[in-house]
This record gives C-alpha cells, sequence and structure tokens, in this order.
C-alpha cells in the first residue's frame, strides 16, 4: 500500500536525472538485445534445420574422394564413373541413385546477358528431386526448367528462351519450385536439363560430378552408407559418402560456438551494464544523504528507503529491458531475414520466450547491482545523514 | 522528581549519559542529565556549540538512544528499543521542524505534508486531512502543488511545520526554527508555535541561541559541557537570578 509512495518518489527521481538514467540503462538495452537476438536467431536456425532436416535428411551424398572437405559441383578433374554409379545403385537397391553433372556457364536470357549453375539429370529422375512451381517437367533430352530465383531474377517464364555459352538454345519448359540452402545440389539459381544434353554440350563422358541417393528409411541411412563404402572404398578411398544429417550437426554444432561467443559477448554488456547501474544509484545515494536523514528523521523506516532505490534500479532495468527486448525483436527478425531467407520462426513461442529470458537477465541484473546502493541508503545513520550538506 | 503524576511526564530522562566513540578518544556529549518534561510544556536549550544541546533534541526526538542512563518517551524505555520501533515513535508521536525546513524537494507543499500521513495511515486518497493542516498554517490554496523551491522560507516553515502537525504528534521537536528566516517571519513562525502549545496543548521542545526567541518558552534549559546547568535540573521553571547563567545564556545567544 505504502509502496505507490515509494515507487512515486524513485519514479521523479529517474525522471529528474533523466540522462544519466538513459546511459545508465544503455548497457542493459545492449546486453538484453544481444542475448536475446542470438537466442531467437538460434532457435530461429534450429527450427529451420529441423524443417530441411525431415526434407533433405533422406538424402546420401557420394563425391569423388576430394581428401578432404565437401565439393559441390564446379570444375574437377575427377568423376564418378558409369561403372561406380552401377556399384552404387546396386548397394543401395531398393532405394534409388541418381547421377548428377554440375557446371557453371555464361547465359543469356532475350538480350541480358547473366551466368548460373547447369545441372544435368535424367529426365525421369528430376520429378524425384525437385519440386515443379510452373510449366512441366522435362520430357527427353531438349529444354530446360530453371530454378526459381534465376527465374524471378531474369524475367524467365515458362516459354522463354535461353542460350547457354555457346552450347545452344533452350526453351524453358518449367519453373521449378524455391528449395532454398541445399546440401546436395543448389538449383535456384541455375537451371536444370536433361544429363543427355549435358553430356553432348560439354562433350562429358569421364562421369558424373555426383550421386545422390535417396534414402527410404530413415533408420537405414547408416547402412546405406556403409553398403556404398564396401562396394567402392574397399581397397582404397575412392569416393566420399556423406549424409545431409551430418552436414547439420556439423553446422549446428559450429552455430552453438559462435553462439556460445555472442552470449558472452551479451553477458559481459550486461555486467558492465550493472556497474554503470551500480555508479549511478551510489551517485544518487550520496547526493541524497540529506535527503535519506529527512526521510528517515520523520518515520520512514530503513526497509521503506531500501525499497524506494531498489524500485529505482527496478525502474531502470525495466526501461532497458523493454526497449532491449523491443530491439532484439527487431534485430531478430533482420538477422533471420539476412542468414536464414525467413522470418517464419520468429514469432513462435520458442523464440519468443527468449525474449522473456533476455528482459529477466537484464531486470536482475539491475536489481542485484541496485542492491548494495539501497542496502547503503537505508542503513545511514539519520542524525549525521541530517546534517549532510 | 516524582511529584508529577507519571501521565504527566512525557519525556523522562534518568541519569542519562551519551557517549560517542570517536577514533581520537571518546566523546562524553550528555553526562549525567537528570530531566523531566511535563506534557504541553513549550522548553527552549540553549547552550554554546558542542555543548550537547542537539544531543539532547535527538535524544528527545527519538533519533538516538542513550548510552547509559534509562530515557521514556511518552511512557517507552528507549533503550535497548529497536531501530524500527525508533523510527515507529517517530512516524506517530513526534513532529520535527528544522532550521533548514528540510522539505522533500521532489514533492509539492501538499505531497510533502501528505507524505508522512500516508507513512502511518497507509492512506493515500484522504488529501482533506492535510489540505485542513496547511490552512490551518495560514498558507495560500494556490501554494500547495508549488514544490519546496517555489516557495519563500516563511511558507516552507508553514509547510514543514503542517507536515510535522499531520499525524498530530504529542511533541513537537523545534531546530532553530527560526535560523533562516527574518525577524519579523521568524515572529510570525514563534506565534504560530505558541498557538499550538497554548491552544492545542502540543509539547514543544526549541533549541534556540538567540534569547529573543527562547522567551517564547516556558521555560528555558542551559546546557554547558554535556550537562544542565543546575539552577534548570528543577522541572518548575527556574528563577534565573544568577548573573553568571544570565551572562552564560547571552553568550550563548
Amino acid at each position: 500500500m505504502n509502496s505507490i509512495v515509494f515507487f512515486e518518489f524513485a519514479k521523479r527521481n529517474v525522471k529528474i536525472h533523466w540522462l544519466r538514467s538513459l546511459l545508465a540503462t544503455l548497457g542493459i538495452i545492449i546486453g538484453v538485445a544481444t542475448i536475446t537476438s542470438m537466442g531467437i536467431l538460434g532457435n530461429s536456425l534450429v527450427l529451420s534445420i529441423s524443417d530441411s532436416l525431415s526434407t533433405v535428411g533422406d538424402t546420401i551424398i557420394v563425391s569423388p574422394h576430394s581428401g578432404g572437405g565437401i565439393r559441390v559441383g564446379g570444375a574437377s578433374t575427377d568423376y564418378i564413373t558409369d561403372r561406380q554409379v552401377e556399384q552404387i545403385t546396386r548397394a543401395v537397391a531398393p532405394d534409388i541413385a541418381i547421377p548428377i553433372y554440375s557446371g557453371g556457364s555464361r547465359m543469356k536470357v532475350g538480350s541480358k546477358d547473366t551466368a548460373g549453375v547447369i545441372y544435368g539429370i535424367a529426365s525421369n529422375d528430376i520429378p524425384v528431386l525437385l519440386e515443379l512451381d510452373q510449366g512441366a517437367y522435362l520430357r527427353g533430352s531438349s529444354g530446360a526448367m530453371v530454378g526459381a530465383q534465376f527465374a524471378k531474377e531474369n524475367n524467365i517464364i515458362v516459354g522463354s528462351r535461353i542460350a547457354v555459352g555457346d552450347k545452344g538454345t533452350l526453351r524453358v519448359v518449367g519453373i521449378l519450385k524455391e528449395r532454398g540452402m541445399g546440401f546436395d545440389i543448389n538449383p535456384d539459381y541455375g537451371i536444370v536439363v536433361d544429363s543427355k544434353w549435358f553430356e553432348q554440350a560439354y562433350n562429358r563422358t569421364s562421369g558424373y560430378d555426383m550421386v545422390i541417393v535417396k534414402v527410404g528409411d530413415l533408420n537405414a541411412i547408416e547402412d546405406t552408407k556403409d553398403a556404398i563404402d564396401k562396394a567402392l572404398n574397399r581397397r582404397e578411398t575412392v569416393v566420399d559418402v556423406i549424409d545431409t544429417k551430418a552436414i547439420l550437426e556439423t553446422i549446428l554444432t559450429a552455430f552453438s560456438q559462435i553462439s556460445t561467443f555472442t552470449l558472452a559477448i551479451g553477458g559481459i554488456s550486461l555486467i558492465v551494464a550493472g556497474v554503470s547501474i551500480l555508479n549511478i544509484m551510489m551517485m544518487s545515494v550520496t547526493e541524497r544523504i540529506k535527503e535519506i536523514g529527512i526521510i528517515r528523521s520523520i518515520g520512514t523506516q530503513r526497509r521503506e528507503v531500501l525499497m524506494m532505490f531498489l524500485y529505482e534500479a527496478l525502474i531502470l532495468g525495466v526501461m532497458g529491458a523493454a526497449i532491449g527486448g523491443a530491439l532484439s525483436l527487431l534485430g531478430g527478425y533482420a538477422i533471420s531475414a539476412l542468414l536464414l531467407n525467413t522470418t517464419q520462426y520468429l514469432l513462435v513461442p520458442s523464440s519468443l520466450v527468449y525474449i522473456i529470458y533476455g528482459m529477466a537477465f537484464g531486470i536482475a541484473t539491475a536489481l542485484l547491482s541496485g542492491f548494495y546502493p539501497a542496502w547503503k541508503a537505508s542503513n545511514l545513520n539519520p542524525i549525521e545523514a541530517l546534517r549532510h550538506e | 522528581m516524582n511529584q508529577a503524576p507519571e501521565r504527566d511526564i512525557i519525556i523522562r530522562f534518568e541519569d542519562v549519559t551519551k557517549v560517542y566513540p570517536l577514533p581520537a578518544g571518546d566523546v562524553t556529549a550528555l553526562n549525567h542529565v537528570t530531566l523531566d518534561v511535563r506534557r504541553g510544556e513549550f522548553i527552549a536549550i540553549m547552550g554554546p556549540s558542542g555543548s550537547g544541546k542537539s544531543t539532547l533534541l535527538n535524544l528527545m526526538g527519538s533519533l538516538d538512544t542513550p548510552t547509559t542512563g534509562e530515557l521514556y518517551i511518552e511512557g517507552k524505555r528507549v533503550r535497548g528499543m529497536s531501530d524500527e520501533e525508533l523510527t515507529s515513535l517517530r512516524r506517530d508521536h513526534i513532529g520535527f521542524i528544522f532550521q533548514q525546513f528540510n522539505l522533500i524537494p521532489l514533492f509539492t507543499a501538499l505531497e510533502n505534508v501528505q507524505y508522512p500521513y500516508i507513512l502511518k495511515t497507509g492512506d493515500r486518497s484522504n488529501l482533506e486531512r492535510c489540505r485542513e493542516v496547511l490552512a490551518s498554517m495560514d498558507l495560500d490554496e494556490s501554494l500547495y502543488s508549488h514544490k519546496p523551491s517555489e516557495l519563500s522560507g516563511g511558507q516552507q516553515q508553514r509547510v514543514a511545520i503542517a507536515r510535522a502537525l499531520v499525524n498530530d504528534p504529542e511533541i513537537l521537536m523545534a531546530d532553530e526554527p527560526t535560523g533562516n528566516l527574518d525577524t519579523r517571519t521568524g515572529q510570525a513562525i514563534m506565534e504560530l508555535l505558541r498557538d499550538l502549545n497554548k491552544t492545542r496543548g502540543k509539547t514543544i521542545i526549541m533549541v534556540t541561541h538567540d534569547p529573543n526567541i527562547a522567551r517564547y518558552a516556558d521555560r528555558t534549559i542551559r546546557i554547558v559541557d554535556g550537562k544542565i546547568k543546575p539552577e534548570d535540573q528543577d522541572t518548575a521553571p527556574g528563577p534565573g537570578t544568577s548573573g553568571f547563567s544570565t551572562s552564560e545564556g547571552q553568550a550563548a545567544g
């Protein structure tokens, strides 16, 4: 009941020293915003990866052994031969193995010059890997399908013509659905042609760039990998066999290291904020020794003085945390849009709960650092405080 | 000392000594003081600086406790009281009036008066009581919403007296209440205090160094070196005929 009076006291004091108060809350704002937006980003990343895990987690990628690292497309002298493709097909049966050519080329759409990746995939395998947005899937060896982003950037519609370097001109029969970041192929920024056209255009006889195996039973993914290893890598390692799940796990591990680092920065920022609140609260107590003496002498209890100063810290903490929380929502939005290309994971409870965590940390920091000055104020001797000028 | 009935004694010092421990050695601020203050008395305390008059006032105002001896305020034994009990005693039974007025700068005149009332009752809505007390101080209503910094010294002291009175305490402690006021305003404030003493029966204990101000009191207690002058020990108003004591009083002023 009385606490409103002490809250009023604290509020007016914060208001009178608004600039000082604002500077003190700045640290809380930064700390809360950092911690919370990292939490939101981390959660969004985990959610988006879990989502793609269910769609591409059933994929095994076989690529020529390169002595380390994954190689997706690009120029290479090592290929997977027809014989190896046959061995893989036999090893993974009844799952299917899809051999893929990949390369890049300058292209011309109308009169506009551009460049993009080209995947050569057998026409009847394309529906297994990729989803159609407009038009139709490839039939036979003429024509091309276009990735969603590539189509958007170059104003390509079904029926457009694309000149691929000096290899010839292809008619667009279909636009693919946007697929997002993939670990196997990334057709969003390129075109997909039939493998026979690719072989003829690039005179490719030595082999494929990679083989993608779609696994029917997710639990059997390790067995399937072992089977491929046994079939091809018995004497020496000639192909690398990886599954997308392993890649995702690597990425998640890397991310958790980054986010630990960022959380540490946020934590340091909160510590600095705590010290600065401690500092201005000490100033506030020192400046108001006489006032404390007055209110103590006319009957204010120690705990009421303590409450009054804790309210001051609380106001600073809540202000900082609220602003920081709002900023982190914006920050989380921006960073998700930039890094994940989507903000659909922002407004879900498991992301938003980080705002509550962050704000709670901010408020707790403010209260914690306000406690010592408040305690000091409440323990002043009323007589000495009254005499203070 | 026991001739007055207990009900009549509002403050009683029984052989009170107050020692302040200092690094340079203990300082005895009050030395075996025995004194009764009767209900409804108006007492002036005079003495040179460092004589112990502030200590006496602090003890009477339950801001401090005796080192040895017993002190009773409103029949309550002060020594051994916790800080919380002392604070409640101040809040409910004692009103303070200071030389520097000591209003809370963040609050308006009305809020300053309201503050101790809320402390005691927890009632934030009853502004009537506060307005009534302020009005009895002859303070213009247009000034109620002013901050202390916007008021003259006399106006501030009127607000301060209203603040001291709002919880209807039996005792008023006034520490040089006119010390920061010009003679005319000081006289008006003294008239006000005398009126509170005479018509409303408030016990007033006032520290002053000005003999003209001390004249408003029924009784003057002179204190030197932590001891009350022998002729003032008596609970009846002292004869004050000794030339020595008069010159002492003058010297203090």
